[in-house]
Protein backbone atom coordinates (compact mmCIF):
# COMPACT_ATOMS: atom_id res chain seq x y z
CA UNK A 1 0.00 0.00 0.00
CA UNK A 2 2.72 2.39 1.04
CA UNK A 3 4.81 1.49 -1.95
CA UNK A 4 1.89 2.17 -4.28
CA UNK A 5 1.36 5.64 -2.82
CA UNK A 6 4.94 6.66 -3.42
CA UNK A 7 4.61 5.35 -6.96
CA UNK A 8 1.50 7.44 -7.45
CA UNK A 9 3.26 10.62 -6.39
CA UNK A 10 6.12 9.96 -8.77
CA UNK A 11 3.62 9.32 -11.52
CA UNK A 12 1.90 12.63 -10.74
CA UNK A 13 5.17 14.54 -10.70
CA UNK A 14 5.96 13.33 -14.20
CA UNK A 15 2.41 13.57 -15.51
CA UNK A 16 1.18 16.89 -14.20
CA UNK A 17 2.18 20.07 -15.93
CA UNK A 18 2.78 23.38 -14.24
CA UNK A 19 -0.52 24.56 -15.68
CA UNK A 20 -2.42 21.90 -13.71
CA UNK A 21 -0.92 22.98 -10.42
CA UNK A 22 -0.19 26.69 -10.53
CA UNK A 23 -2.27 29.23 -8.70
CA UNK A 24 -4.11 31.07 -11.44
CA UNK A 25 -5.19 34.05 -9.41
CA UNK A 26 -1.92 35.89 -9.25
CA UNK A 27 -1.51 39.01 -7.21
CA UNK A 28 0.90 41.37 -8.95
CA UNK A 29 2.07 44.92 -8.47
CA UNK A 30 3.01 47.67 -10.97
CA UNK A 31 6.67 48.86 -11.06
CA UNK A 32 5.81 52.41 -10.05
CA UNK A 33 3.93 51.44 -6.89
CA UNK A 34 5.50 52.81 -3.71
CA UNK A 35 7.30 50.55 -1.24
CA UNK A 36 4.87 51.72 1.48
CA UNK A 37 2.00 50.38 -0.55
CA UNK A 38 3.86 47.08 -1.14
CA UNK A 39 3.83 46.42 2.59
CA UNK A 40 0.03 46.53 2.55
CA UNK A 41 -0.21 44.23 -0.46
CA UNK A 42 2.04 41.62 1.16
CA UNK A 43 0.30 41.90 4.53
CA UNK A 44 -3.27 41.87 3.25
CA UNK A 45 -2.67 38.82 1.05
CA UNK A 46 -0.39 37.09 3.53
CA UNK A 47 2.28 36.50 0.95
CA UNK A 48 6.04 36.96 1.12
CA UNK A 49 6.72 38.04 -2.44
CA UNK A 50 4.94 39.20 -5.57
CA UNK A 51 5.72 39.54 -9.29
CA UNK A 52 6.03 43.04 -10.73
CA UNK A 53 4.03 43.35 -13.93
CA UNK A 54 3.99 46.08 -16.55
CA UNK A 55 1.41 45.76 -19.39
CA UNK A 56 0.99 42.04 -18.81
CA UNK A 57 4.73 41.29 -18.90
CA UNK A 58 6.85 40.45 -15.91
CA UNK A 59 9.53 43.03 -15.29
CA UNK A 60 10.67 41.91 -11.86
CA UNK A 61 9.85 40.23 -8.61
CA UNK A 62 9.84 41.74 -5.15
CA UNK A 63 9.83 40.01 -1.78
CA UNK A 64 9.86 40.76 1.95
CA UNK A 65 13.63 40.50 1.80
CA UNK A 66 13.80 43.44 -0.63
CA UNK A 67 11.42 45.32 1.59
CA UNK A 68 13.68 44.83 4.63
CA UNK A 69 16.66 45.97 2.57
CA UNK A 70 14.80 49.13 1.66
CA UNK A 71 13.90 49.74 5.32
CA UNK A 72 17.47 49.29 6.54
CA UNK A 73 19.19 51.26 3.79
CA UNK A 74 16.57 53.97 3.35
CA UNK A 75 17.82 54.49 -0.18
CA UNK A 76 16.76 57.22 -2.54
CA UNK A 77 14.05 55.60 -4.57
CA UNK A 78 10.88 54.52 -2.90
CA UNK A 79 9.30 52.84 -5.90
CA UNK A 80 9.14 49.08 -6.31
CA UNK A 81 11.15 49.26 -9.54
CA UNK A 82 14.16 50.61 -7.61
CA UNK A 83 14.31 47.61 -5.28
CA UNK A 84 12.90 44.66 -7.19
CA UNK A 85 14.96 41.77 -8.56
CA UNK A 86 15.00 42.35 -12.30
CA UNK A 87 16.44 39.03 -13.36
CA UNK A 88 13.32 36.90 -12.89
CA UNK A 89 13.40 33.14 -13.33
CA UNK A 90 10.09 32.00 -14.79
CA UNK A 91 8.64 28.64 -15.75
CA UNK A 92 6.48 27.84 -18.75
CA UNK A 93 2.97 26.62 -18.12
CA UNK A 94 3.52 23.49 -20.25
CA UNK A 95 6.58 22.30 -18.35
CA UNK A 96 6.19 19.23 -16.19
CA UNK A 97 6.13 19.39 -12.43
CA UNK A 98 9.43 17.51 -12.22
CA UNK A 99 11.14 20.29 -14.21
CA UNK A 100 9.72 22.92 -11.86
CA UNK A 101 10.74 20.99 -8.75
CA UNK A 102 14.34 20.77 -9.95
CA UNK A 103 14.28 24.55 -10.48
CA UNK A 104 13.29 25.05 -6.85
CA UNK A 105 16.26 22.94 -5.86
CA UNK A 106 18.69 24.65 -8.24
CA UNK A 107 17.78 28.27 -7.60
CA UNK A 108 16.58 28.19 -4.04
CA UNK A 109 13.86 30.76 -4.73
CA UNK A 110 10.53 30.56 -3.00
CA UNK A 111 8.33 31.28 -6.00
CA UNK A 112 8.35 31.14 -9.77
CA UNK A 113 5.99 33.19 -11.95
CA UNK A 114 4.41 31.03 -14.67
CA UNK A 115 4.29 32.43 -18.22
CA UNK A 116 2.78 31.09 -21.41
CA UNK A 117 5.26 30.20 -24.13
CA UNK A 118 4.09 32.42 -27.00
CA UNK A 119 3.72 35.90 -25.60
CA UNK A 120 5.46 35.34 -22.27
CA UNK A 121 2.45 36.74 -20.43
CA UNK A 122 2.00 36.02 -16.74
CA UNK A 123 -0.64 33.33 -16.25
CA UNK A 124 0.02 31.98 -12.75
CA UNK A 125 2.43 31.47 -9.92
CA UNK A 126 4.09 28.39 -8.47
CA UNK A 127 5.26 28.15 -4.87
CA UNK A 128 6.20 25.12 -2.82
CA UNK A 129 2.99 25.60 -0.84
CA UNK A 130 0.93 25.54 -4.06
CA UNK A 131 2.66 22.35 -5.20
CA UNK A 132 2.06 20.54 -1.92
CA UNK A 133 -1.56 21.66 -1.83
CA UNK A 134 -2.26 20.52 -5.41
CA UNK A 135 -0.46 17.20 -4.98
CA UNK A 136 -2.47 16.44 -1.88
CA UNK A 137 -5.62 17.34 -3.77
CA UNK A 138 -4.73 15.07 -6.72
CA UNK A 139 -3.97 12.19 -4.38
CA UNK A 140 -7.21 12.72 -2.52
CA UNK A 141 -9.21 12.68 -5.76
CA UNK A 142 -7.42 9.51 -6.77
CA UNK A 143 -7.94 7.92 -3.40
CA UNK A 144 -11.59 8.88 -3.45
CA UNK A 145 -12.08 7.24 -6.86
CA UNK A 146 -10.28 4.17 -5.61
CA UNK A 147 -12.55 4.05 -2.58
CA UNK A 148 -15.69 4.34 -4.73
CA UNK A 149 -14.43 1.63 -7.07
CA UNK A 150 -13.60 -0.59 -4.17
CA UNK A 151 -16.98 0.09 -2.61
CA UNK A 152 -18.88 -0.65 -5.80
CA UNK A 153 -16.98 -3.80 -6.58
CA UNK A 154 -16.97 -5.29 -3.13
CA UNK A 155 -20.64 -4.51 -2.55
CA UNK A 156 -21.65 -6.00 -5.82
CA UNK A 157 -20.44 -9.30 -4.51
CA UNK A 158 -21.51 -8.76 -0.89
CA UNK A 159 -25.06 -7.56 -1.50
CA UNK A 160 -26.03 -10.75 -3.25
CA UNK A 161 -26.86 -13.58 -0.91
CA UNK A 162 -25.30 -16.80 -2.08
CA UNK A 163 -22.51 -19.12 -1.08
CA UNK A 164 -20.52 -17.83 -4.00
CA UNK A 165 -21.20 -15.20 -6.68
CA UNK A 166 -20.14 -15.23 -10.32
CA UNK A 167 -20.91 -12.47 -12.82
CA UNK A 168 -21.26 -13.61 -16.41
CA UNK A 169 -20.83 -11.40 -19.48
CA UNK A 170 -21.73 -12.79 -22.89
CA UNK A 171 -20.58 -11.29 -26.20
CA UNK A 172 -21.40 -12.40 -29.75
CA UNK A 173 -18.70 -12.16 -32.40
CA UNK A 174 -19.54 -12.10 -36.11
CA UNK A 175 -17.20 -14.05 -38.37
CA UNK A 176 -15.38 -11.86 -40.92
CA UNK A 177 -16.34 -8.62 -39.18
CA UNK A 178 -12.80 -7.24 -39.19
CA UNK A 179 -13.83 -3.61 -38.82
CA UNK A 180 -15.32 -4.26 -35.41
CA UNK A 181 -12.38 -6.34 -34.25
CA UNK A 182 -11.43 -5.36 -30.72
CA UNK A 183 -14.88 -4.15 -29.71
CA UNK A 184 -15.46 -7.05 -27.33
CA UNK A 185 -12.02 -6.67 -25.76
CA UNK A 186 -12.60 -2.97 -25.25
CA UNK A 187 -16.05 -3.54 -23.73
CA UNK A 188 -14.71 -6.23 -21.41
CA UNK A 189 -11.92 -3.94 -20.29
CA UNK A 190 -14.38 -1.14 -19.54
CA UNK A 191 -16.68 -3.46 -17.59
CA UNK A 192 -13.85 -4.92 -15.51
CA UNK A 193 -12.61 -1.42 -14.74
CA UNK A 194 -16.07 -0.49 -13.50
CA UNK A 195 -16.20 -3.59 -11.35
CA UNK A 196 -13.01 -2.48 -9.66
CA UNK A 197 -10.71 -5.12 -11.11
CA UNK A 198 -7.03 -4.17 -10.83
CA UNK A 199 -5.28 -2.71 -13.93
CA UNK A 200 -2.78 -5.57 -14.17
CA UNK A 201 -5.63 -8.09 -14.31
CA UNK A 202 -7.93 -6.26 -16.72
CA UNK A 203 -5.03 -5.64 -19.07
CA UNK A 204 -4.23 -9.34 -19.21
CA UNK A 205 -7.89 -10.24 -19.68
CA UNK A 206 -8.35 -7.72 -22.49
CA UNK A 207 -5.29 -8.99 -24.39
CA UNK A 208 -6.53 -12.59 -24.13
CA UNK A 209 -10.03 -11.57 -25.20
CA UNK A 210 -8.67 -9.51 -28.11
CA UNK A 211 -6.69 -12.40 -29.56
CA UNK A 212 -9.60 -14.82 -29.06
CA UNK A 213 -11.96 -12.31 -30.66
CA UNK A 214 -9.72 -11.86 -33.71
CA UNK A 215 -9.44 -15.65 -34.08
CA UNK A 216 -13.23 -15.94 -34.16
CA UNK A 217 -13.42 -13.15 -36.74
CA UNK A 218 -10.70 -14.48 -39.06
CA UNK A 219 -11.13 -18.23 -38.88
CA UNK A 220 -14.75 -19.02 -37.96
CA UNK A 221 -18.27 -18.08 -38.99
CA UNK A 222 -18.60 -16.44 -35.64
CA UNK A 223 -18.97 -17.45 -32.05
CA UNK A 224 -19.47 -16.42 -28.50
CA UNK A 225 -17.12 -15.07 -25.87
CA UNK A 226 -18.22 -15.39 -22.26
CA UNK A 227 -16.45 -13.94 -19.26
CA UNK A 228 -17.12 -15.27 -15.76
CA UNK A 229 -15.96 -13.00 -12.99
CA UNK A 230 -15.53 -14.59 -9.58
CA UNK A 231 -14.09 -12.97 -6.50
CA UNK A 232 -10.79 -14.81 -6.98
CA UNK A 233 -10.54 -15.42 -10.72
CA UNK A 234 -11.77 -14.54 -14.20
CA UNK A 235 -12.60 -17.30 -16.67
CA UNK A 236 -12.86 -16.57 -20.38
CA UNK A 237 -14.54 -18.96 -22.82
CA UNK A 238 -14.41 -18.53 -26.57
CA UNK A 239 -16.64 -20.93 -28.49
CA UNK A 240 -17.40 -21.44 -32.14
CA UNK A 241 -19.07 -23.98 -34.39
CA UNK A 242 -16.25 -24.71 -36.74
CA UNK A 243 -14.19 -25.40 -38.68
CA UNK A 244 -12.08 -26.65 -35.76
CA UNK A 245 -8.31 -27.00 -35.42
CA UNK A 246 -6.88 -30.23 -36.94
CA UNK A 247 -3.65 -30.16 -34.91
CA UNK A 248 -3.89 -28.17 -31.68
CA UNK A 249 -0.26 -28.89 -30.74
CA UNK A 250 0.97 -27.42 -34.02
CA UNK A 251 -1.32 -24.41 -33.65
CA UNK A 252 0.35 -23.61 -30.35
CA UNK A 253 3.82 -23.45 -31.93
CA UNK A 254 4.98 -19.84 -32.20
CA UNK A 255 4.91 -18.80 -35.84
CA UNK A 256 2.50 -21.54 -36.95
CA UNK A 257 -0.28 -20.01 -38.99
CA UNK A 258 -2.90 -21.03 -41.50
CA UNK A 259 -3.88 -17.42 -42.17
CA UNK A 260 -4.82 -16.52 -45.75
CA UNK A 261 -3.06 -13.61 -47.46
CA UNK A 262 -5.78 -11.05 -46.74
CA UNK A 263 -5.41 -11.69 -43.00
CA UNK A 264 -1.63 -11.37 -43.17
CA UNK A 265 -1.88 -8.12 -45.11
CA UNK A 266 -3.80 -6.63 -42.20
CA UNK A 267 -0.87 -7.41 -39.91
CA UNK A 268 -2.40 -10.52 -38.37
CA UNK A 269 -1.81 -14.21 -38.86
CA UNK A 270 1.80 -14.30 -37.72
CA UNK A 271 1.11 -17.28 -35.50
CA UNK A 272 1.61 -15.51 -32.18
CA UNK A 273 -1.98 -14.90 -31.13
CA UNK A 274 -2.37 -18.08 -29.09
CA UNK A 275 1.06 -17.52 -27.54
CA UNK A 276 -0.02 -14.06 -26.50
CA UNK A 277 -3.06 -15.59 -24.82
CA UNK A 278 -0.89 -18.18 -23.10
CA UNK A 279 1.42 -15.48 -21.81
CA UNK A 280 -1.37 -13.53 -20.12
CA UNK A 281 -3.28 -16.46 -18.71
CA UNK A 282 -2.66 -18.70 -15.74
CA UNK A 283 -4.40 -21.63 -17.42
CA UNK A 284 -5.36 -22.21 -21.03
CA UNK A 285 -7.21 -25.17 -22.50
CA UNK A 286 -8.12 -25.76 -26.14
CA UNK A 287 -10.65 -28.39 -27.05
CA UNK A 288 -11.26 -28.72 -30.74
CA UNK A 289 -12.92 -31.11 -33.13
CA UNK A 290 -12.69 -30.69 -36.88
CA UNK A 291 -16.11 -29.96 -38.32
CA UNK A 292 -17.64 -29.34 -34.90
CA UNK A 293 -15.85 -26.38 -33.44
CA UNK A 294 -13.41 -25.13 -30.86
CA UNK A 295 -13.66 -24.20 -27.21
CA UNK A 296 -10.90 -22.05 -25.79
CA UNK A 297 -10.86 -21.77 -22.00
CA UNK A 298 -8.67 -19.23 -20.21
CA UNK A 299 -8.32 -18.62 -16.48
CA UNK A 300 -6.68 -15.61 -14.91
CA UNK A 301 -6.37 -15.49 -11.11
CA UNK A 302 -6.77 -12.27 -9.21
CA UNK A 303 -4.04 -12.22 -6.65
CA UNK A 304 -6.03 -11.36 -3.55
CA UNK B 1 9.15 14.94 -25.07
CA UNK B 2 5.69 16.24 -25.85
CA UNK B 3 3.94 14.68 -28.84
CA UNK B 4 3.49 18.22 -30.19
CA UNK B 5 7.25 18.71 -30.39
CA UNK B 6 7.71 15.39 -32.16
CA UNK B 7 5.07 16.39 -34.72
CA UNK B 8 6.83 19.69 -35.24
CA UNK B 9 10.34 18.23 -35.56
CA UNK B 10 9.38 15.32 -37.84
CA UNK B 11 6.92 17.39 -39.85
CA UNK B 12 4.05 14.95 -39.28
CA UNK B 13 0.51 15.48 -40.48
CA UNK B 14 -2.04 15.27 -37.67
CA UNK B 15 -5.12 13.30 -38.71
CA UNK B 16 -6.82 12.61 -35.37
CA UNK B 17 -6.52 13.45 -31.69
CA UNK B 18 -5.78 17.16 -32.13
CA UNK B 19 -6.75 17.76 -28.52
CA UNK B 20 -4.53 15.05 -27.12
CA UNK B 21 -1.12 16.11 -28.34
CA UNK B 22 -0.02 17.39 -24.98
CA UNK B 23 1.05 13.93 -23.78
CA UNK B 24 4.65 13.11 -23.04
CA UNK B 25 6.39 10.39 -25.05
CA UNK B 26 9.62 8.74 -23.95
CA UNK B 27 9.62 5.40 -25.74
CA UNK B 28 8.38 3.83 -28.94
CA UNK B 29 7.72 0.60 -30.78
CA UNK B 30 7.81 -0.21 -34.48
CA UNK B 31 5.96 -3.17 -36.00
CA UNK B 32 3.32 -3.97 -38.58
CA UNK B 33 2.20 -7.13 -36.85
CA UNK B 34 -0.64 -6.38 -34.51
CA UNK B 35 -0.15 -9.35 -32.22
CA UNK B 36 3.50 -8.41 -31.90
CA UNK B 37 2.52 -4.91 -30.82
CA UNK B 38 0.04 -6.36 -28.34
CA UNK B 39 2.75 -8.58 -26.91
CA UNK B 40 5.62 -6.12 -26.81
CA UNK B 41 4.59 -2.46 -26.92
CA UNK B 42 4.21 -0.63 -23.64
CA UNK B 43 1.71 1.98 -22.56
CA UNK B 44 2.44 5.55 -23.72
CA UNK B 45 4.70 4.26 -26.52
CA UNK B 46 4.58 5.97 -29.88
CA UNK B 47 3.84 3.25 -32.44
CA UNK B 48 5.35 3.34 -35.94
CA UNK B 49 3.52 1.22 -38.53
CA UNK B 50 2.36 1.17 -42.11
CA UNK B 51 -0.98 -0.43 -41.28
CA UNK B 52 -3.92 1.93 -41.62
CA UNK B 53 -6.97 -0.23 -41.01
CA UNK B 54 -9.32 0.25 -38.03
CA UNK B 55 -7.78 -2.53 -35.94
CA UNK B 56 -4.71 -0.41 -35.21
CA UNK B 57 -6.97 1.81 -33.12
CA UNK B 58 -8.25 -1.16 -31.11
CA UNK B 59 -4.66 -2.24 -30.44
CA UNK B 60 -3.51 1.28 -29.53
CA UNK B 61 -6.47 1.77 -27.24
CA UNK B 62 -6.06 -1.60 -25.53
CA UNK B 63 -2.34 -1.08 -24.95
CA UNK B 64 -2.94 2.58 -24.02
CA UNK B 65 -0.35 3.75 -26.54
CA UNK B 66 0.57 7.43 -26.84
CA UNK B 67 -0.04 7.71 -30.56
CA UNK B 68 0.37 6.10 -33.99
CA UNK B 69 2.66 7.24 -36.80
CA UNK B 70 1.59 5.78 -40.16
CA UNK B 71 4.58 5.77 -42.49
CA UNK B 72 5.40 5.67 -46.19
CA UNK B 73 2.71 8.15 -47.14
CA UNK B 74 -0.06 5.66 -46.43
CA UNK B 75 -3.44 7.05 -45.48
CA UNK B 76 -5.65 5.54 -42.77
CA UNK B 77 -9.08 4.29 -43.76
CA UNK B 78 -12.16 6.39 -42.98
CA UNK B 79 -13.28 3.97 -40.27
CA UNK B 80 -9.84 4.17 -38.68
CA UNK B 81 -10.14 7.93 -38.38
CA UNK B 82 -13.63 7.74 -36.89
CA UNK B 83 -12.58 5.14 -34.36
CA UNK B 84 -9.40 6.98 -33.41
CA UNK B 85 -11.33 10.19 -32.72
CA UNK B 86 -13.70 8.24 -30.49
CA UNK B 87 -10.90 6.47 -28.65
CA UNK B 88 -8.79 9.66 -28.40
CA UNK B 89 -5.82 8.15 -30.19
CA UNK B 90 -3.62 10.60 -32.11
CA UNK B 91 -2.86 9.37 -35.65
CA UNK B 92 0.03 11.09 -37.42
CA UNK B 93 1.23 10.66 -40.99
CA UNK B 94 4.64 10.78 -42.60
CA UNK B 95 5.85 10.25 -46.15
CA UNK B 96 9.07 8.70 -44.78
CA UNK B 97 9.51 4.92 -44.34
CA UNK B 98 9.69 3.26 -40.89
CA UNK B 99 13.49 3.12 -40.77
CA UNK B 100 13.81 6.88 -41.31
CA UNK B 101 11.12 7.74 -38.78
CA UNK B 102 12.53 5.48 -36.08
CA UNK B 103 16.02 6.90 -36.63
CA UNK B 104 14.77 10.43 -36.34
CA UNK B 105 12.75 9.60 -33.22
CA UNK B 106 15.88 8.14 -31.67
CA UNK B 107 17.74 11.37 -32.48
CA UNK B 108 15.07 13.26 -30.56
CA UNK B 109 15.66 11.07 -27.52
CA UNK B 110 12.75 8.67 -28.01
CA UNK B 111 14.21 5.21 -27.45
CA UNK B 112 12.85 1.69 -27.41
CA UNK B 113 11.85 -0.01 -24.18
CA UNK B 114 14.63 0.01 -21.55
CA UNK B 115 14.04 -3.70 -21.06
CA UNK B 116 14.98 -4.36 -24.68
CA UNK B 117 18.14 -2.24 -24.46
CA UNK B 118 19.43 -4.67 -21.83
CA UNK B 119 19.16 -7.66 -24.15
CA UNK B 120 22.39 -7.03 -26.06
Amino acid sequence: MNKERIGKIQELIYELSVKDLMKKKVISVPPDMSMYKLREVLRDNRISGVPVVDKGRIVGIISIEDFINWLSKKGNGSCIKDWMTKDVVTVYEDETLIQAISLFEQKGYGRFPVVERKEKKLVGILTKGVIIESLLHEIEVDYHEEEIRHYRASHFFEDIIADSVTIGLIYHVKGGDVFNGGTVASNVKMSLKRLGVKPDIYRRVSIAVYEAEMNLIFYTKGGEISIYIKPDSICINAQDNGPGIPDVKAALQPGFSTAPDWVRELGFGAGIGLNNIQRCSDKMIIDSMVGRGTILGITIYMDV
Amino acid sequence: MKLLEIIDKLNLEVVTGKNYLDRSITHGYASDLLSDVIANAESNDIWVTLQGHPNIVAVASMKELGGIIIVNGRKPEKETIEKAEKERIPILLSSLPSFEIVGRLWDLGISGSPKDAKKI
